[in-house]
Formats: structure tokens, sequence, C-alpha cells
């Protein structure tokens, strides 16, 4: 039971890893129009309404601090931020379905609306920069679109890999029984 | 039923409690910097290993790339080379006649403040700001090598950012056209000095504004260089930002505005100069010199 608890810690912590080293030095490369798409994000939401609410927090919260230490001006803005992205989405857990991938596709469209949205208002809003549209035609609409792009290659593997583990889990649970 | 409530009660707390982890770090870090210590040691350890890693098998890739080049382009490229070195020997031959008589001139006007002897060290870019708001790199040298915050960062000939964060083997820059910079320019004919600030929505331009700048007799004309000014207390004086590539005279007659294209190309920054004196180092130093 233990052995398997902490295959998926590793694991888990493996995928935020590789994620977040693709996000700032592979994804750079492959911008359009100027704008890339949020891995970590993609990874939050998915564990989010993969494995629940709890998990959800705690990958959001790693995956937030990552980019608190490297790129964020303060430690912890973006961590809450991602916090939040992983617990809401935790809470639709119980509608989702393994086969259904419109379900994570529009969650994960609309946490990347929400988050360029949140980031904005957090950000440019408060030192009052106005220009609302133009940010939301040139960054938040467009990263979306290309976030639900990238979503239809990575959340399958994200999938795969979870359901390795289940497997095991499952197995390993019932050998107790 | 019980268990359930248990459990999203407890995914309640553990989301309360993180949140305030959160909000305790933001308050914290704002007042002092010493709050980010732990965290970045931890990234020390984890990402920015990787991070140099990947870069390196990058370089190697390109490596491997130019070497398929094939060896009749390169003895071609070899033979106008070596002109190229003959051509350049007699000039800087000839420069080097001029560079002593102008050390003579600048030892007879005590012109000791000559921004090409900045003592610099190279860096690389190993990573790069994970959203697309802002415009912030990491390079691969800390405070290990001397780095500290403050420090300007140039790219090929031009200002490129500057370091607001050090790690024990990393450090983070901002670059000017981030939408949070703001540089104290200067042209470098008229001496007219100017606010050079980044902006988001300009950047996928690649360009940068400049504003109230006096609007006074001194004539400033596209293509005119920009280089940053004697006012700034934390860029170094002369460091040349960019060309004006459009000026106007704002509706108050009174300053005038435009646009700036800097001297770096900020989409392939792959290697950076860190000048390795601060501004607040020098001017302390003149100081107590004086």
């Amino acid at each position: 039971m233990k052995a398997v608890k902490i295959r998926r810690i590793v694991v888990t912590a493996v995928i935020i890893l590789v994620a977040y080293l693709l996000q700032c030095s592979v994804f750079p490369a492959l911008e359009i129009a100027g704008v890339k798409p949020n891995l970590m994000l993609i990874v939050t939401a998915s564990f989010g309404f993969m494995r629940g609410p709890r998990e959800g927090m705690f990958v959001g919260f790693a995956s937030g601090l990552l980019i608190d230490i490297q790129h964020g001006d303060m430690i912890g803005f973006y961590a809450l931020i991602y916090l939040a992205a992983g617990f809401v989405n935790g809470l639709f857990e119980q509608i989702y379905f393994d086969e259904d991938i419109k379900l994570p596709l529009f969650l994960i469209a609309g946490t990347d609306l929400v988050y360029g949205l949140g980031v904005y208002f957090l950000t440019f809003l408060l030192r009052s920069d106005f220009n609302f549209l133009y940010y939301l035609n040139r960054i938040i609409i467009p990263e979306t679109i290309y976030t639900i792009a990238i979503t239809l290659i990575v959340y399958p593997l994200l999938l795969f890999i979870n359901h390795k583990l289940e497997t095991e889990e499952k197995r390993s649970a019932s050998k107790f029984v | 039923m019980r268990k359930k409530n248990q459990t999203s009660h407890t995914n309640r707390y553990i989301l309360l409690g993180l949140s305030l982890f959160c909000a305790l770090m933001m308050v914290l870090s704002s007042f002092s910097d010493k709050a980010a210590g732990p965290f970045k040691v931890l990234a020390n350890v984890t990402v920015i290993p990787l991070q140099q890693g990947i870069n390196y098998i990058g370089g190697w890739l390109g490596d491997m790339k130019d070497n398929f080049s094939t060896m009749e382009q390169l003895r071609a490229e070899n033979e106008s080379l070596q002109e190229q070195v003959d051509a350049l020997t007699t000039e800087n031959n000839y420069l080097q006649e001029e560079s002593y008589e102008y050390e003579r001139l600048q030892e007879l006007y005590e012109l000791d403040q000559n921004y090409a002897e900045y003592e610099k060290t190279a860096a690389h870019v190993i990573g790069k700001d994970s959203g697309n708001w802002f415009n912030t790199f990491t390079i691969d040298k800390g405070s290990n090598d001397g780095i500290e915050v403050d420090m300007n960062v140039l790219a090929g000939s031009g200002l490129a950012g500057i370091v607001t964060e050090v790690g024990p083997t990393w450090a983070k820059v901002r670059s000017i056209i981030d939408d949070s910079t703001n540089v104290s320019g200067m042209v470098l004919s008229t001496s007219d000095t100017c606010i050079v600030s980044g902006d988001l929505s300009l950047m996928s331009s690649g360009q940068i504004a400049f504003d109230q700048m006096e609007n006074n007799d001194n004539v400033v004309s596209v293509g005119d260089q920009i280089v940053t000014s004697y006012i700034s207390d934390k860029y170094l004086q002369g460091i040349l930002i960019g060309s004006i590539s459009e000026i106007n005279v704002d509706s108050n007659n009174l300053t005038r505005s435009g646009y700036i294209t800097p001297a770096v190309d900020f989409k392939n920054i792959q290697e950076v100069l860190v000048i390795t004196t601060t501004k607040a180092e020098l001017t302390g130093e003149n100081d107590t010199g004086e």
C-alpha cells in the first residue's frame, strides 16, 4: 500500500517538474504571435478533476510556487492562483468520466480564461492600466486557444499515466482484501 | 455520508491553510527579500541544474547541426575571413593609434568615467518567464559568481535588462521591454533626457516607448540613438538602449514622445554580459574619492 502511495507522489512530482522545465525552456520556442500555452495550468487542472480537490490543490500549489521562485515578484502570488485553480477543478471530479474529453477541454479552457482575467485584474488593473480589451484580444484569448490545442496532446498522456497508477493501486488494494 | 463530509472538511482546512501560507509569504516577501531565501535554495537544487542541462543539450544539438555544413563552405568562409582579418588588422592598428591619442586626451580632461571599462562577466540564458504577461529571464550565474541585484545586463551592444533577484547559481533578469520597467534615457546627440518604458502592448512589435522629452530647439530625429542617462540610480550611464523609430510632439507642446527600436533582439537572447559594477558602487566610490 505504502509503496504505491510513494510511487504516486514521485510520479506526480516528476510530472510537475517536467512540465515546468518544458514551460520555461522549450515552450518559448513554440510561441505563436507572442503567446505560449500554459502547460502548468493544464497539469494542475487535470490533476484536479482526475484526482479530486486535495491533489489538485497540492499540485497547483507546487507548480505555482516553482513559478514564484524563479519568475514572480513575490513568493505566494502564483501559488495562490494555481492553488485555487486546482481546488475548483477538483470540485468537478464527481461529474468527470475518463471517456469524455469534452469536460476536461471545457474546464481547462475555463481555467485558463479565468487565470488570464485574474492576472490582468491583480497586476495590470491595480497599476491602473485600463486597456482591458487589448489584453483580452492579444493575450488572454489566444493563450486560451493555444492551451486547448496543447491540451489535446498533453491530456491523453496524463490520463494514461493516471490509469496506469490507478490499476496498480487497485491491484495492491485487492491483495489486502 | 459522514466520511465524505469529513474529507471535504479536511480539504477545506488544507485550502485555508495553504492560502494563508501564500498570503503570509506575499506579505513577508513584499517587506523583505530574506523571506524568499529558503525557496531560492530549493530552486537551486531542483530546477536550475536541470535547466542548465537542457540548455547544454540544446547547445550541443545546435553544434551538431552546424557540423553538417560542408567543408567547402567552411573553406570559402575561411578565405573570406582571412581577408577580413587582414583588413581589420590594418584598421585595428590605425584605431589603436587613435586610442592612444584618445587616452592621452582623456587623461588631459580627467574623464575617467568611461563605460567601456566596466567589468563584465558572460552568462547563458537558461529559462524564460512561464507566462505571457511579463518578460523576465533566468541566467546561469548567481551570487557565487559575484552577481548582485541591480547589476545591468547587456546583450550584444545594447542594454537588455537589470538583475532583480539572485540565487546562489542563478539570477532573474527583468528585461527593459517588460511592462513594469522604466529607464531614464538620453538622446546621444543632444543630451535631452526622457523616460523609456516597456509596454506589453508594444512587446509583440519589438518596440519600447519613450516620453517626457523636452520639446526644445534641439533637433531629434528618427534614427538617433538613445542611451541610458546620468540621472538613473540603477542604470549605468551611456549604455545603448536603441534608436528612435518614431517621434511626435505631445499635444501639450511641452514634451515629445515616441517609440524606440531596441538594440537587443529580445526574441533570441542566448548569451548576455552582466556588468559587475552597480551604479550605487560607482557613485559611492566617487563620493569617497572626492
